[in-house]
């Protein structure tokens, strides 16, 4: 008796489609890393200006590092600009920053149970970090009454 | 000069150590971000809690890290956008030693204006 085994692209499998084993990709991931490397591309190319526009305004702008302090980021935040531009900074360039040290780990960590444990650490981080700085920049009183005195600034209300 | 690559996967010169410099800023700056996100938190705490966690970035040695971090920051944008270029741009591989040179040559550029500004600043009498 002989065994017939058929090509795994001719379609004459069950489901019609490349057998399983012949696959190339992975079960489920899809497209995922292909999105992941467009990603790290687009959110660059944002970083770039939003980061080098954070450097010029906060370090060499007046007198630059010593004019920041509580009033400063005060004043920042009482704009919706700077809100939405702090904000889209803080999301992009986390997981701008994830998934390179995504990369790494699965680079240089060989075992199994290594890379998956470096990446709940990672994830874990990734996540506090994010919602933590997105409930501050929202939750932020620019204008706080302290010991009943209010901080002066010229965007509080009088 | 070796007509064959050599018997590794890191075959040095421009590609290879861009692609290192690339990674060690990249994971320097990410690092940074971290303990930045949680320093700028403390606004939400009080704001003498904020000025006094501010107040340590405000002396001489941290005026150099900041100027170190930068400069990673820096790097890391051009050479991005060199990878970019390599990516997206028909001639990018064959041109990606000549863009190397070019970011280096900006990041020098942009580093020695950024130096003389930032630490004039924050060492100067204030």
């Amino acid at each position: 008796m002989t065994a017939t085994i058929d090509s795994p692209r001719s379609g004459k499998n069950s489901s019609g489609k490349i057998s399983p084993q012949y696959r190339r990709t992975g079960a489920s991931r899809g497209n995922f890393e292909m999105f992941a490397w467009l990603f790290m591309r687009l959110s660059g190319v944002v970083l770039v200006v939003l980061i080098f526009g954070h450097l010029f305004v906060n370090l060499l702008v007046g007198e630059g590092i010593h004019a920041i302090d509580f009033g400063f980021v005060a004043g920042k935040w009482a704009d919706p600009f700077w809100q939405i531009w702090d904000l889209a900074m803080l999301w992009l360039a986390m997981l701008h920053g994830t998934n390179g040290v995504r990369t790494i780990i699965n680079d240089y960590a060989e075992k199994d149970s290594t890379r998956l444990w470096l990446k709940i650490v990672l994830y874990a981080a990734t996540t506090v970090i994010i919602v933590l700085g997105t409930l501050v920049i929202f939750t932020f009183n620019p204008c706080p009454v302290v010991d009943g005195v209010p901080l002066p600034g010229g965007f509080c209300p009088a | 000069m070796p007509t064959k690559p050599a018997g590794t996967l890191y075959r040095g010169r421009e590609g290879m150590w861009s692609w290192v410099g690339h990674r060690i800023t990249g994971v320097v700056i990410f690092f940074f971000l971290l303990v930045h996100v949680l320093d700028t938190s403390l606004v939400r705490v009080s704001p003498e809690a904020y000025t006094a966690v501010i107040g340590a970035y405000k002396n001489p040695l941290m005026a150099l890290g900041e100027t170190g971090l930068v400069a990673a920051i820096v790097f890391h944008a051009f050479n991005g956008l060199r990878i970019i270029a390599v990516d997206f741009w028909k001639k990018g591989a064959k041109y990606q030693r000549q863009m190397l040179w070019t970011v280096l040559a900006l990041w020098v550029v942009v580093m020695v204006g950024f130096s003389i500004r930032h630490l004039s600043l924050a060492l100067g009498g204030h």
